[in-house]
C-alpha cells in the first residue's frame, strides 16, 4: 500500500471510532432511565468497610438493636426505585450504610422528581418509588395494589428578607393574605396583628414562590387551602399551582437567592434547606392557636397530631394538625411505595428487611441531615404494612419484635 | 503493488475502492444522514403522541389561550410563546450588531498579533455552559442591572412607556433573560461573522482599494454584501440558540407564565416552562400540555429556521447578482 492510502485506511479507522462513539453514548443515553441497575462493583467494596461502619448507625438509632444483623446478611438482590428528590440525600445515606448490613443487596435509588416516580412505578419499571404527594385515587385505580410506606416527615418554612426586623410571626390566613397579592405592604395590619411591638417598615411585600414543580410547593398550598377558602377555590394546591402574584425561582437555592437579594421579599423552602443554610425560620400559628418555629420535634408532632385521623392506607395530608400544642402546621410525609405482591422473593425479602432496618435504625441518620423522623405510633403502623408483602401468597417479612 | 499498465478487472476496481475507502464511507455518511431524519421523524412522533390529550381538551386555541393553571387543568402557550419569541428577539437585537462588529475586527481591522488571541476569547465565551451564564446572571449581573439601571429608569420613565413600568423588584424578567441571551448568542454571530467574511476572495477588497475606497468604504461595499448570506446565518444560528436555551433563561426570566408589557417583569419561555414542570406533573393533562408546548416550540424553530433559509436565499440572489 501506498502511504496516502494508510492515511485513507487511517482516516476510515478514525470516523468508524467516532461513530462508535456517538452509537456508545446514545446507548448510555438510553440506558440512563430509572431500569438502570445498580453495577455490582459496589457491593465488593462496601463487605470491606462493612466492619468500620456498622457501628456508626447504632448509637443514634432508636428502634430495637442490630440483632436481626444475621437475617440482612443473607440476603442477595439488587432493588431499583425512582422518586421524589426531598428525600434523596437520606436514601442515598441509608443504602450507603445498609451495605454493611447486607453486603449483598444492591439498591439504586434514582431522585427524578415525585411525578416521574409514581410513573416508573405504576408502570413497573422499577421495584419501589418515592412520592412526597400520596397516590390520587386515580393513579391507584392504575395500580392497586400499591402499598404507602411513610418514611420520614417534611416541612416548609417560609423565609424572608426584611432588613432590621427579625423573628416574624405568621398565622395561616395572612400568609394566605400575602400569597394572594391582598397584602401588600410589610407594615399591613394582619401582619402587625401576628406580631404585636414588632415596627413593620412600610415597605412593599414581594412573593417568591417555587417555579418547579416540587413538592415542598404541594404542601405549603396544601396548608394555604385549608386556612384560606379563598386560596383553596382561587388556587388549590398541588406541586405547580397559578400564582396569583410573585415570582418564579428555580428550586430551594433559587428562591433562596431572589428573597435574599431582595428587600421586602418573602418565599418558601424546605426546611432542610433553611436548617443546612441557617436561614431564619418564622414561628406559624398552628391550629391550638400558637405560634410554633419549625424543628424536627415540632415537625414530628404535626404527624403525632393526625393519629386520630390516620387513614388505614397511610395516604393522608398533615398540614394544620388539628391537635398537637407544639405542632408546626406545614408539614408532610414522604413515602415509599411498594407492592402488596411481588413475584421475586430474594427481591421482596430484600426491599422490607431494608425498609424495616430504615424505620427502626435510620432515625440517627434522618436527624443528623435535618429530617424529622416518624412518631413511633406511625413507625409501628408502617411496619405493619410491610408484614403485607406476600410472595405467592406467602408474607415475605416478619417485624421480629412482636 | 499492482503492476499499472494491466487492464484492471472489475471485481479488481471494487477492491481498489473498498480499500480506499470510498464505498465504506460513502454508506457510512449516508447512514448518518438518514439517522438525522429518522430522529426528527420519532421526536415529532413522540411529541405528536405525548400532546394527544391536550391536543384534544384545547385544540388549536391552545395558542391563544392565556391561562396556565396545572391545578384547574387550564393551559394555553400565549404567555410562554411571547416570552421566548420577545427574549429571543431583544437578544438578537442586542447581540447582532456587535457580533457582525466583532467579526469585522477580528477578519480585516485587528492587528495579525491580536487576532489568535482575540478569536480564542470569542470561542471561549461561547464554550461556557448556560447554568455558569445563569448564575453569573443571578449573583453578579442581576443585582448590578437592578438597582444601576431597571429601578432608576422604571422611576423616570415607567410611567410614560408601559414597556418599562416598575415595579422592578426581584430584577428577574424579559429584559434581564434577553440580555444574558444576548450574551451567550454573541459568540456565536461573531464567530460566524468572521469566518464568512475572511473567506471573501482578496480581489473584492482590492478592486475598490484600486478605486480610491478608504477602510470603512471596502468593509461596507465590498465584504459586507459578499458575506451577508453567511452574517444572516450565524444570526439565525444564534437565534437558534436562544429560541431554545433552557437553563439560563429559567434562572434569570422570572418563571412566571404571564403576559405583561414591561420588560423588567417576570415572564416564562417555553423551554423553562417545560424542562421545571415536566419532572414534576401530576396529571396526564398537564404533561400532555407540556409536551403540546414542546411541539409549539419546535414549530417556533422551525418557522424561525424557514425564515431565515428565505432570507438567506434572497440576499445570496441579491449579493450574487451584484457580483
Amino acid at each position: 500500500m501506498t502511504a496516502q492510502s494508510w492515511k485513507r485506511l487511517g482516516a476510515l479507522i478514525a470516523l468508524l471510532m467516532v461513530a462508535a462513539m456517538v452509537l456508545v453514548a446514545c446507548g448510555g443515553g438510553s440506558d440512563s432511565t430509572p431500569t438502570a441497575a445498580g453495577g455490582d462493583g459496589a457491593t465488593s467494596t462496601a463487605i470491606g468497610e462493612a466492619s468500620t461502619s456498622a457501628p456508626a448507625g447504632s448509637p443514634t438509632g432508636t428502634g430495637g438493636s442490630t440483632s436481626n444483623g444475621g437475617a440482612h446478611s443473607d440476603l442477595q438482590a439488587n432493588l431499583t426505585g425512582s422518586g421524589a428528590s426531598f428525600p434523596d440525600p437520606l436514601y442515598q445515606r441509608w443504602i450507603e450504610e445498609y451495605k454493611s448490613v447486607a453486603p449483598g443487596v444492591t439498591i439504586n435509588y434514582q431522585s427524578v422528581g415525585s411525578g416521574q416516580g409514581k410513573n416508573d412505578f405504576i408502570s413497573g419499571v422499577t421495584d419501589f418509588g418515592g412520592t412526597d404527594a400520596y397516590m390520587t385515587d386515580e393513579e391507584l385505580a392504575e395500580a392497586p395494589d400499591t402499598l404507602h410506606i411513610p418514611t420520614v416527615l417534611g416541612a416548609v418554612t417560609v423565609t424572608y428578607n426584611l432588613p432590621g426586623v427579625d423573628d416574624l410571626r405568621f398565622s395561616g390566613p395572612t400568609l394566605a393574605g400575602i400569597f394572594l397579592g391582598q397584602i401588600t405592604t410589610w407594615n399591613d395590619p394582619a401582619i402587625a396583628a401576628d406580631n404585636p411591638g414588632v415596627e413593620l417598615p412600610d415597605q412593599p411585600i414581594t412573593v417568591v414562590y417555587r417555579s418547579d414543580g416540587s413538592g415542598t410547593t404541594a404542601i405549603f398550598t396544601d396548608y394555604l387551602s385549608k386556612v384560606s377558602e379563598e386560596w383553596a377555590s382561587q388556587v388549590g394546591s398541588g406541586t405547580a399551582v397559578q400564582w396569583p402574584v410573585g415570582i418564579g425561582a428555580e428550586k430551594n437555592p433559587g428562591v433562596t437567592a431572589a428573597v435574599q437579594q431582595t428587600p421586602g421579599a418573602i418565599g418558601y423552602v424546605e426546611l432542610i434547606y433553611a436548617l443546612a443554610n441557617d436561614l431564619p425560620a418564622p414561628a406559624i400559628k398552628n391550629a391550638a392557636g400558637n405560634y410554633v418555629t419549625p424543628s424536627l420535634e415540632s415537625v414530628s408532632e404535626a404527624a403525632a397530631g393526625f393519629l386520630a385521623d390516620l387513614p388505614d392506607d397511610l395516604r393522608v395530608s398533615i398540614t394544620n394538625p388539628p391537635e398537637g400544642e407544639n405542632a408546626y402546621p406545614i408539614a408532610g410525609f414522604t413515602w415509599i411505595l411498594v407492592r402488596g405482591q411481588y413475584d421475586d422473593e430474594a427481591k421482596a425479602r430484600a426491599l422490607t428487611e431494608f425498609l424495616y432496618w430504615a424505620l427502626t435504625e435510620g432515625d440517627g441518620y434522618a436527624e443528623e441531615l435535618h429530617y424529622a423522623p416518624l412518631p413511633d405510633p406511625v413507625k409501628e403502623l408502617a411496619i405493619q404494612k410491610l408484614e403485607q408483602i406476600t410472595v405467592g401468597g406467602t408474607p415475605v417479612f416478619t417485624s421480629p419484635a412482636q | 503493488m499492482i503492476a499499472t499498465g494491466q487492464p484492471v478487472s472489475r471485481s479488481h476496481r471494487l477492491r481498489r475502492r473498498l480499500r480506499h475507502g470510498d464505498v465504506p464511507f460513502r454508506l457510512l455518511a449516508a447512514t448518518f444522514a438518514f439517522v438525522v431524519v429518522a430522529l426528527l421523524v420519532a421526536i415529532v412522533g413522540v411529541a405528536w403522541d405525548g400532546s394527544a390529550a391536550a391536543r384534544e381538551a384545547f385544540g388549536l386555541r391552545f395558542l391563544t389561550r392565556t391561562a396556565w393553571n396545572p391545578v384547574a387543568g387550564e393551559f394555553g402557550a400565549l404567555p410562554a410563546i411571547y416570552g421566548t419569541i420577545v427574549s429571543s428577539a431583544i437578544a438578537l437585537l442586542l447581540a447582532a450588531p456587535p457580533g457582525i462588529m466583532i467579526g469585522i475586527f477580528l477578519s480585516d481591522l485587528s492587528p495579525a498579533r491580536l487576532r489568535g488571541p482575540l478569536s480564542l476569547m470569542v470561542e471561549l465565551l461561547a464554550a461556557i455552559p448556560s447554568v455558569v451564564y445563569g448564575m453569573w446572571g443571578i449573583f453578579v449581573f442581576i443585582p448590578f442591572f437592578r438597582g444601576a439601571i431597571a429601578e432608576p429608569v422604571s422611576r423616570a420613565l415607567g410611567d410614560t412607556v408601559p414597556f418599562l413600568a416598575g415595579p422592578v423588584t426581584v430584577g428577574r424578567g424579559l429584559l434581564v433573560a434577553g440580555i444574558i441571551l444576548a450574551i451567550m448568542i454573541l459568540p456565536t454571530i461573531a464567530a460566524v461573522s468572521r469566518d464568512v467574511l475572511s473567506v471573501v476572495p482578496t480581489h473584492q477588497r482590492e478592486a475598490l482599494l484600486a478605486l480610491g475606497a478608504t477602510r470603512w468604504e471596502v468593509i461596507r461595499h465590498a465584504l459586507l454584501p459578499y458575506a451577508r448570506a453567511g452574517i444572516v446565518g450565524g444570526m439565525m444560528l444564534g437565534l437558534g440558540r436562544a429560541l431554545g436555551e433552557t437553563m439560563a433563561a429559567t434562572m434569570v426570566i422570572g418563571n412566571t407564565p404571564r403576559i405583561d408589557p414591561s420588560l423588567f417583569q417576570p415572564a416564562t419561555t417555553a423551554a423553562s416552562l417545560i424542562a421545571s414542570q415536566l419532572p414534576t406533573t401530576n396529571t396526564e393533562l398537564h404533561s400532555s400540555a407540556l409536551v403540546y408546548l414542546a411541539l409549539v416550540l419546535f414549530l417556533i424553530t422551525l418557522l424561525a429556521n424557514s425564515i431565515a433559509r428565505l432570507l438567506v436565499w434572497r440576499v445570496a440572489g441579491a449579493a450574487g447578482g451584484r457580483r
